[in-house]
């Protein structure tokens, strides 16, 4: 399989690659980790007239934390980073549990954590954790920065809300309010295969009572779910099983899943339910033998 | 004074690789290594449909583009007569569509350019136009009275049926019918599997317009079967064609069968008169290569309380895509599907056969299989388990019961197969030792307070392993024999080359060893040659685990050849009669006189400078070995599974692998195909089919949609050995690369049915993906995996 | 091939654009001019006639091109040969030296790690990865880090053991 012709740039700033995909007026296509666009090209289910390659730009690989807790993913962060990431480990559950399970590990030396959220695949691991995380992103393009919401990031199947002279440079995920808590479960059929369901969950506790509840879906829709508002029935209570069960009912009916080859609707509704309830579960025992 | 065989790499020696030397350093020679000058790429432009017809083809954008040298539709390919040829099977099966296409990924145009690039960038420039047609998916659609025609290109089919096929004795069966007190009956699907060897297919043609001479590099198992096939489609004279195997990135049958692309190569380098170089992309080979099963099977066994079988009945119904292209002897419409059942003592048995063309690709080529073996040792399986279950008998015990006897051998199959050895009770012992079987019982109890689903599934087999006897046993007409050619230079070292084709079983280490074995010439002396049609003698290649039993009988066979005409030099350089000689390894001597000897390399010397009047010079000879009979390997495979009831995820805890090859050669090589047999098993089982929609669309088109396990997913396996030599083959080797895959699906299957067992559940179609797991665990209802794929 | 054009003619075919690269392939600073859509794992087979890295799959799903670059593992059909501009690129040519093979080939060997030999090269450089980050893994933690490269002959078993054969050789020889 080989891609179709195209111009390439590779500038070393981000105001340099903003003039370009300013200039090239949509017709040309960012590249950050490149493992799912080159397929993409190689597949000639995307001939883009320019790349516009992003990985001479200095300075965008790290993650870190601000002083408030502020977590900052830049845009060339590639999710072995975050894989071992030791900072992580500790302050963000949600995100360490599913950087180990990205696609697989030659991939995840590539790819990219901020280029995975703009890939908006419905499929996408990152982008359920964004959601859930009630993280934004930070954009640039020729009229400066803004900071777009995930909640508003991902507009359907493939399609982000950056503008075609924008470039998503970072990623953000405000401070818990709290403990961090949660979890990543995927069920995969092997590694490297498209998740069948998998399912984010992001818990603020204030002791043993839920402050706030994040969670997000991927592979039970048209595009990432935003399970939030159904998961914020934990809002200010206890784990208890019969609250775990209710949360677990409430996201499984926000999911929308559609029979395939990987299961019927019903059966992805089940695994979302169970892993909800499992990571809700897992959290609960762990607060419990901590106190 | 005999030589240690172990030291000098003979029998039994678990000799490192000497092909891995090339292999660690990145110096393999694959088809795609290989560059000639002047060479040419080619693209291939595949149908985007599974049925229609070819309203017009527009290449003329295609021409335009700067580096392209020529354009090939199937008209190119009718003008020169060669749009069909014929497959392996005595079917036709196209090389080019010409008038319409038959199935998704068919071949419909081709470039030829300066670069793969440009030749892709042209491709996509061709403007077919197709008039759709409904696609027919499965064997059941196929009868439908509506069903549109799929062969109209055959004056003589009426129908979408190939072939109605029968064996066995049918009135004995009933009468066995008639006495059971118990009838247990199965009905499953065997789906469709790809063999995907990491390294796809491909050619490089080059024809040589002033010599006349046509030389071809290919991914083919089978060079020699090439090479006539090519001289008879091609109308090129034999001793014109020479067919190059180079080393090979796997082929499990995937690379037997003649394709359109390497026809189409060869065509555009007479052409062209450069060489041209073809090399399939992976979603080419998924799409329209040689795949393996596709099989419903239906049966029904008639037991007597006391758990002795009486008798069994089988139907098949087979789906053979768009071209009845099975790589298979003659006589055998289905295979060996007949083979099912040979390790049971079993006195009646029937079997009757359907195959149908659907709108799929073709082929049913054997896929890490002696031609359908692997259905049938997999219906026997799952049928022993529901009758044992119907019985309500320990599977164990039950098997026991019923498997050939030591002393009965050799035992007449009701099918008529003779086999030839076996232990297999005590294989079975072995392995139920192995796994725990006395304590499982209350094992599973324990997990199930745990809210786990434990289970322990037995398959227990023989299989009919290297065809053939050439009475019996054919391709094309031509007999299943092999050969070997041992030349032994004057210092004693060697070149052996045979008419197999190793593609990873690892022959240039093993057939040394068997000359090591047979002549004490240390196997690091002896180089092995394969897959040049020029150069090796001529042979039926390698698949269907056939190299060891029937090249391998060859190499030991010349190898004695020439150690007779050793012992006659020995004899004249001893200055005793030829009687008076003895043998040990690597040396002959003077009865009752051990010091006094020569070494075989002091004969292959004196072959060369010394030889006894009236006798020719030299030391070297061939050898063509036709076997009296298939050789019978056993294995017993146990496998414990653990299911997740709230997602249907299921893992294997434990394998336990008993084979029982005969003597073994390499044991670390044997070993190495188990174990890589046992995890094709594993993925057949519980991840990797090919399916289709409603459209004829395949599901599986590349590897992000057909699974391959990992060194994730995989489980270890424990092995063990039995030994039973093989009584009629010169070493007591069989074959053994195939038994874990044939063998190895049915202990994970049934692993998972035990684990099912309370819910009443007979069956679920492989692959058991969680979801069919979960279902069957909800519904209590078999899970069938027929496609069409369901949607919404 | 005219994608892909060596400092020597031929030159490229007018009107297509290529791009300069400086690449360090092994050890050896190599500069081509090549289109930008050329992939790396073609520039490595073809361009530089390194045909140790196999491709396998065409959609990253197999490993068999797995190079490093500037030591990470990559899947080289998923990398455009211009993005190494200016990197190191390691290939499994560039493993064992004329004299020496690397633990990592000698593991393969003893284990009898392989079979057809296709995703050898891109097995043993994952594993090379592995072991410059992770000196005495477990044996999950080499079939975790070796879960993107397939193979279809050898079940994994005996790779994963040649694997930790090579981790302890390796041991031995820094101890």
């Amino acid at each position: 399989m080989y891609p179709s012709r195209f111009d390439y740039d590779a500038p070393s700033s981000i105001g340099e690659a903003v003039a370009i995909l300013d200039r090239s007026g949509g017709e040309a296509k960012v590249m950050a980790g490149g493992q799912s666009l080159i397929p993409m090209l190689k597949l000639r289910f995307a001939s883009p007239e320019r790349i516009v390659d992003i990985n001479n730009i200095p300075g965008l690989d790290y993650h870190r934390l601000d002083a408030d807790g502020t977590l900052r993913i830049g845009a060339l962060c590639r999710h072995e980073d975050l894989e071992f990431s030791e900072t992580l480990a500790e302050s963000h559950p949600t995100l360490y549990a599913a950087a180990a399970v990205v696609a697989d590990p030659i991939v995840r030396t590539r790819g990219t954590f901020v280029g995975s959220v703009c890939h908006a695949d419905p499929q996408g691991d990152w982008a359920a954790t964004m959601i859930a995380l009630d993280g934004r992103i930070v954009a640039v393009g020729p009229n400066g920065r803004r900071e777009i919401p995930m909640k508003d990031f991902v507009l359907g199947p493939f399609t982000n809300a950056l503008a075609y002279n924008e470039i998503a440079v970072e990623a953000v995920i405000p401070p818990a309010k709290g403990k961090a808590r949660g979890g990543y479960l995927k069920l995969e059929r092997r590694i490297g295969d498209f998740a069948t369901a998998s399912v984010a969950v992001a818990l603020d506790m204030d002791g043993d009572v839920v402050r706030r509840a994040g969670c997000a879906l991927a592979g039970v829709g048209g595009k990432t779910i935003d399970a939030n508002a159904a998961i914020s029935v934990l809002n200010g209570k206890p784990l208890t099983p019969d609250n775990i069960e209710a949360a677990a009912d409430a996201v499984a009916a926000a999911a929308d899943p559609r029979t395939d080859h990987r299961g019927s609707a019903a059966y992805k509704r089940q695994i979302v339910k169970t892993f909800v309830s499992r990571i809700l579960t897992s959290v609960a025992r762990t607060e419990q033998k901590a106190a | 004074m005999a030589l240690d065989e172990l030291k000098i790499g003979g029998m039994g020696a678990s000799r490192r690789r000497v092909e891995d030397n090339r292999f660690i350093r990145g110096k393999g020679r694959y088809v795609d290594d290989i560059v000639l000058p002047g060479m040419l790429h080619m693209e291939i432009l595949r149908s985007p449909v599974a049925h229609a017809r070819i309203k017009s083809i527009d290449t003329s954008a295609a021409w335009e583009v700067p580096g392209v040298r020529l354009v090939i539709t199937g008209d190119t390919m009718a003008s020169r007569n060669l749009a069909w040829m014929p497959t392996l099977s005595y079917d036709t099966q196209a090389v080019m569509a010409t008038d319409k296409v038959r199935f998704q990924g068919q071949e419909v145009a081709a470039v030829i350019a300066d670069d793969p690039y440009i030749a892709k960038d042209a491709c996509s420039k061709i403007v077919v136009e197709y008039e759709q047609l409904p696609p027919i998916v499965n064997p059941f659609q196929a009868q439908s009275p509506d069903a549109p025609l799929i062969r109209d290109d055959k004056e003589t089919q009426t129908s979408n049926k190939i072939f109605d096929w029968e064996i066995g004795d049918k009135a004995a069966t009933d009468r066995a019918f008639e006495e059971a007190d118990v009838v247990s009956k199965l009905e499953l699907h065997y789906p469709r599997s790809h063999p995907s060897p990491l390294e796809t297919c491909g050619s490089i043609a080059d024809y040589d317009r002033a010599t006349g001479k046509l030389t071809v590099y290919m991914t083919t198992q089978a060079p020699h079967i090439i090479r006539a096939a090519v001289a008879m489609v091609a109308e090129l004279p034999e001793q014109m064609i020479r067919i190059v195997s180079p080393d090979l990135g796997g082929g499990f049958g995937n690379k037997v069968p003649v394709y359109p692309g390497y026809v189409i190569s060869i065509l555009a380098s007479i052409l062209t008169e450069r060489p041209v170089k073809w090399i399939e992309d992976r979603s080419g080979n998924l799409i329209s290569t040689g795949f393996g099963r596709d099989v419903y099977l239906q049966g029904e066994m008639a037991l007597r309380k006391d758990g002795k079988i009486l008798g069994v009945r089988m139907h098949t119904i087979s789906d053979h895509g768009a071209f009845y292209a099975d790589a298979q002897p003659t006589k055998f419409k289905i295979g060996l599907m007949h083979s099912a059942f040979a390790a049971y003592d079993i006195p009646a048995a029937h079997l009757t056969s359907e195959g149908w063309y659907t709108n799929k690709a073709p082929g049913g080529v054997a896929y890490r299989c002696s031609f359908r073996v692997t259905e049938a040792m997999f219906f026997q399986e799952r049928m022993i388990h529901a009758a044992a279950n119907d019985l309500g008998m320990d599977q164990a015990e039950f098997r026991k019961v019923n498997l050939v006897k030591d002393d009965m051998f050799p035992y007449r199959t009701a099918f008529g197969f003779l086999t030839d050895s076996g232990q297999y009770g005590k294989c079975l012992d072995v392995a139920l030792e192995a796994i725990g079987y006395s304590t499982f019982k209350q094992e599973q109890e324990e997990a199930r307070k745990r809210g786990k689903l434990l289970g322990l599934g037995i398959s227990t087999m023989t299989e009919p392993l290297g065809a053939g006897n050439s009475r019996e046993y054919d391709i094309i007409g031509i007999k299943m024999f092999d050969s070997a050619e041992l030349r032994v230079h004057m210092t004693g070292k060697a070149i052996l080359r045979t008419g197999a084709k190793t593609q990873g079983q690892g022959h240039e280490t093993t057939w040394a060893q068997i000359v090591a074995h047979e002549l004490g010439i240390p196997a690091d002396d002896i180089v092995v040659e394969e897959g040049d049609t020029d150069t090796a003698p001529f042979g039926m290649g390698t698949y269907a685990s056939r190299s060891t039993p029937v090249a391998g009988a060859a190499v030991a066979m010349v190898s004695r050849k020439i150690r007779a005409k050793a012992r006659k030099i020995a004899a004249h350089l001893l200055e005793v009669s030829e009687e008076d000689i003895e043998w040990e390894l690597g040396r002959f001597y003077v009865r009752g006189n051990n010091e006094r000897g020569v070494t075989i390399q002091d004969c292959a010397l004196a072959a060369y400078s010394n030889v006894p009047d009236g006798m020719e010079p030299g030391l070297e000879n061939n050898a063509y070995y036709d076997p009296p009979n298939l050789t019978w390997p056993f294995a017993a495979y146990l496998c414990k599974v653990e299911i997740d009831p709230q997602t249907g995820v299921w893992d294997v805890l434990n394998f336990v692998a008993v084979d029982d090859c005969g003597v073994r050669i390499n044991p670390m090589i044997v070993e190495g195909q188990i174990m890589g047999g046992l995890t094709e098993a594993y993925a057949m089982a519980s991840m990797q089919y090919i399916t289709f929609d409603e459209e004829g669309n395949c599901i599986g088109s590349n590897f992000m949609d057909y699974l391959l396990p990992t060194s994730w997913e995989t489980p270890g396996f424990e092995l063990h050995e039995v030994v039973t030599p093989c009584p009629h083959h010169p070493i007591g080797a069989k074959g053994v690369g195939e038994c874990a895959t044939v063998g190895g699906p049915a202990a994970f299957v049934n692993a998972v049915m035990n684990a099912l067992e309370h819910t009443g559940v007979r069956n679920v179609d492989m692959p058991l993906m969680p979801n069919r797991v979960y279902e069957a665990l909800q519904t209590g209802q078999d899970v069938s995996g027929a496609p069409p794929v369901k949607g919404e | 091939m005219t994608s892909l054009y060596e400092e020597i003619p031929p030159a490229p075919a007018p009107g297509v654009p290529t791009t300069r690269v400086t690449i360090t392939v092994n050890g050896e600073k190599r500069t081509l001019d090549i289109e930008p859509r050329l992939l790396l794992s073609h520039l490595i087979r073809q361009g530089l006639q390194l045909t140790g890295t196999h491709m396998g799959c065409d959609t990253t799903g197999c490993g068999a091109c797995t190079v490093l670059l500037n030591g990470r593992p990559v899947k080289s059909c998923t990398v455009l040969a211009v993005q190494a501009n200016g990197r190191d690129v390691e290939t499994v040519e560039g493993l064992s030296s004329a004299q020496q093979l690397h633990p990592i080939q000698e593991g393969f060997k003893q284990e009898h790690g392989l079979q057809c030999g296709y995703c050898t090269p891109g097995m043993m450089m994952a594993a090379k990865a592995l072991l410059e980050r992770n000196p005495n893994p477990t044996e999950d933690e080499v079939r975790w880090a070796l879960s993107g490269n397939i193979c279809r002959c050898t079940g994994y078993q005996n790779i994963v053991k040649a694997v930790l054969w090579a981790a302890e050789k390796m041991r031995e020889q820094e101890g």
